[in-house]
């Protein structure tokens, strides 16, 4: 393990810069500068980029690691969560059925209340071998207690992922956080990235302190005990708290970043020309890129069309989708992810947000479509069409209770 | 219109096979007579710990509806006949699901019988069994803590009996004849039925009023709420920590857990002869749940709030007959033997010597080949 940071000249070099860089060296820039202690790896595109760029920076000196190249997934998951429990700031990640590989251990990893920050390279699900985004690697953890959070420029990526260690390791909530990366997309598309230096970071970002919870022979503890059902349920409960919880942390660590490198932004969601849009579309990550250069151009038709861009998912922003929401005649739901013979048969995020809109007074209709599977393109023109039939639902000229897949061939 | 509930508590693992004979035997007898019926075990119970207290449930109804009403519970709490097959179950059930000292009667109806298995007299289970605070019954059939069914060890016709005894204390559950016949065909052996027969016809029971029994109050603990457990799956380690006890200055006793206490878990106990002991700390260094407490002088005293009945004391101690494992059934308490040897030398040997010399044929714990063979060899009745 490292001892405590000082941000050396050499490093001030290397942060507070521009960069071009893609998302997957966004990410690991955020492991240098959060200084992580213990990092994991096992090969999986597109994951695997973010690996090559954490070597890259150790062999060249310029970060300082335990770098761990594990047998499986499984492990790779494994060997950080033991080393949280002891009191080491990990990085982890996966794509696609890596991450289904490391399920076990990512199961346990919230109850445990470990903080670890993981990547996921969003990838399709094999079979067929197929490396482009799809949203269902990440979301299958949902339900677990992990915070899961997606990103849509390198910027952001790294932004965020300093941000997931700030509310992770939180105290108060003590649970794993997944940023989430389209593969391709994000993972190897270049932008110029604000490189943050050490020290405005350390000023952010205190170190990981375990407290009495710490793993170490001058604190005897036991953790995970076999339990039974005179237990388990405050176990779940104590879960639920937390993440109920982070939405006020995130917050704040929100506010603090805002304050400390001068990037705001709105913790939860991204409202794109959503004044006195009557159309609003809603989707995660990459997909942001073409629907906001549809919403301008139809904009500039005229038409009211705004969009909302989902970062968290968990916690899931009920209030702020809400309140964005409500005042609109109808949302398309644009889910890069499948949720087969769900209601509707609908996405993931389109059955999340029918949920948290069900008790707004003016419910909106709510359309769900399907599109960019294995990372195909979702293009400008794909979005139009979309936009209009979502304004015909709105009119009731469509359907709303069905799920429309965009761009497939019939 | 009726619903009858049987809870068989029994020595995890051991008796695993005994308890479900029994509670099989008792749907199919009731199948028999036109009625339907369930049998379970107590699901947190498994995966079952060697002699941990376990419990599995027979409820027979005469319709479906009824056994509805009762199906799908952990512990029935109104049962008609609670079996007790290791008599010393009548001092508590502390079952591996974790929550403190059950009585043995504490889930039996009122005028319900427990039925034990023992060679003890009535009046010696009843100084062991809890109040109640309602009238009940007790029968016992006579027979050791039977192994019967457990991989190798042979039938002794325990689960025979115990059906043929529980037929006699609640016909309106299951009749001897349907239980003789179901004893047939599951078994093909009409010795067996035999045994099910006499054990019906020379069952008695006593009554035993809510007043009678053991005033103890039962060590309980409180759960905590999600508020109050520790987060993150943590269970914090026992402290090192010398805890005070009066009299014990410049001896040692750790602080132990508080809630999980192993008062129902052994069958036996050590019996330790301080006047050989030569300290040599083996027994201290082998005991699995650290329950040597080292006294003043130097010696080691078994804390019997820790100690689970394994034996390894009495196999390490070099000493010949410094420790010797005797039957739970012969204590009534729980005090310290260190303390009662420092007050009167002489009447703790005579105690000791009369313990050691009252051992009862017992199951639990494998001593020498040929051993269960010749403890069966003894149940001529
Ligand atoms: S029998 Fe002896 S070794 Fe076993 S738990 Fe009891 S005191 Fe310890
Ligand atoms: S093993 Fe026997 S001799 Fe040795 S300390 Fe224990 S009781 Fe004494």
């Amino acid at each position: 393990m490292n001892p405590p940071k000082t941000a050396t000249a050499e490093q001030i070099v290397i942060g507070g810069s521009e960069e071009l860089i893609s998302g997957s060296e966004a990410i690991a820039h955020a492991c240098r500068l959060a200084d992580v202690d213990v990092i994991t790896a096992y090969p999986i595109r597109p994951y695997d980029t973010v690996m090559q760029y954490v070597s890259q920076m150790i062999s060249d000196g310029d970060f300082d690691c335990e770098f761990i190249v594990a047998e499986s997934e499984h492990s790779q998951f494994e060997i950080v969560k033991h080393a949280s429990a002891v009191g080491a700031r990990v990085f982890v990640g996966s794509s696609g059925v890596g991450w289904f590989y490391a399920f076990e251990a990512m199961a346990v990893t919230a109850g445990l209340r470990m903080p670890m920050v993981a990547m996921v390279g969003n990838r399709a699900l094999d079979d067929p071998g197929a490396f482009g985004v799809e949203h269902n690697d990440a979301l299958a953890v949902r339900d677990l207690g992990w915070m899961l959070v997606w990103v849509e420029t390198p910027q952001e990526a790294l932004d965020t992922a300093l941000i997931a260690y700030r509310v992770a390791e939180d105290k108060r909530i003590f649970l794993p956080c997944a940023v989430s990366c389209d593969g391709a997309f994000l993972t190897h598309s270049q932008a110029i990235v604000n490189v943050p230096d050490q020290a405005t970071v350390d000023s952010f970002l205190p170190r990981y302190d375990r407290g009495d919870k710490l793993l170490h022979p001058d604190n005897p503890i036991t953790i995970a005990p076999q339990a039974n059902e005179d237990w388990v349920m405050e176990i779940r409960r104590q879960s639920d708290a937390a993440m109920r919880r982070a939405r006020g942390v995130i917050t704040e660590a929100y506010e603090d970043f805002g304050d400390k490198f001068g990037r705001e932004q709105e913790p939860f969601i991204e409202r794109y020309m959503m004044e006195d849009a009557e159309i609003a579309l809603v989707g995660m990550g990459t997909l942001a890129l073409p629907v906001k250069v549809a919403v301008r151009k139809m904009r500039a038709e005229g038409r009211k069309v705004g969009f909302v861009r989902v970062r968290w998912f968990r916690p899931f922003p009920t209030e702020e989708l809400q309140d964005a929401l409500s005042d609109v005649e109808a949302v398309g739901v644009i889910d890069r992810d499948y949720g087969f013979g769900s209601s509707f048969h609908s996405g993931v995020l389109a059955n999340e947000l029918r949920a948290a809109l069900y008790p707004v007074e003016n419910q909106p209709k709510i359309v769900s479509f399907i599109a960019g599977l294995g990372g195909r393109e979702v293009n400008t023109d794909n979005v139009i069409v979309i936009a209009g039939m979502v304004a015909d639902a709105a009119s009731g000229g469509m359907n709303d209770q069905d799920t429309y897949w965009i761009g497939v061939r019939e | 219109m009726s619903t009858g509930s049987v809870e068989v508590v029994y020595r995890g693992i051991f008796q695993k096979t005994l308890a479900k004979n029994i509670c099989r035997g008792v749907v199919f007898a009731a199948k028999k007579e036109g009625k339907i019926g369930t049998a379970f075990g107590r699901y947190s119970d498994s995966p079952e710990r060697n002699g941990i207290p376990a419990k599995q449930f027979a409820v027979v109804s005469d319709t479906h509806d009824e056994l509805q009403e009762h199906l799908a519970r952990y512990e029935p709490d109104n049962n008609d006949v609670t079996i007790a097959c290791d008599d010393a179950l009548c001092k508590g059930v502390e079952s591996w699901a974790w929550y403190g000292l059950q009585p043995i009667n504490k889930l039996l109806k009122k005028g319900g019988t427990l039925l034990v298995t023992s060679f003890q007299s009535p009046n010696k289970l009843i100084n062991f069994i809890h109040r109640k605070g309602e009238p009940y019954n007790l029968a016992l059939v006579r027979a050791a803590a039977s192994f019967s069914g457990l991989w190798v060890y042979k039938d002794d016709h325990t689960d025979a009996r115990l059906l043929g005894a529980l037929a006699k204390v609640a016909p309106h559950i299951v009749g001897i004849d349907a239980i003789c016949e179901v004893i047939k065909e599951q078994w093909k052996d009409d010795l067996k039925v035999a045994s099910a027969r006499k054990t019906y016809e020379a069952t008695e029971t006593i009554p035993v009023s809510a007043d009678q029994g053991n005033e103890e109050v039962p060590f309980e603990f409180e759960k905590p709420g999600w508020k109050t457990m520790e987060e993150g799956l943590v269970i914090r380690g026992i402290s090192a920590e010398q805890q005070k006890v009066e009299g014990w200055e410049g001896g040692y006793v750790p602080t132990r857990n508080p809630t999980f206490k192993k008062f129902s878990t052994r069958t036996m106990r050590p019996v330790i002869n301080f006047d050989t002991c030569i300290k040599c700390t083996l027994c201290w260094l082998q005991c699995p749940d650290s329950c040597f407490d080292i006294t003043p002088d130097g010696l080691y005293d078994a804390n019997m709030e820790a100690c689970c009945g394994c034996g390894v004391c009495e196999a390490v101690c070099p000493v010949e007959d410094c420790v010797t494992m005797v039957n739970e059934e012969a204590f009534d308490d729980n005090a310290s033997q260190w303390e009662m040897w420092v007050k009167d030398k002489k009447g703790y040997e005579t105690w000791m010597t009369e313990k050691i010399s009252d051992k009862p044929p017992r199951s639990h714990g494998f001593h020498h080949v040929g051993q269960y063979a010749e403890e069966t060899a003894d149940e001529s009745t």
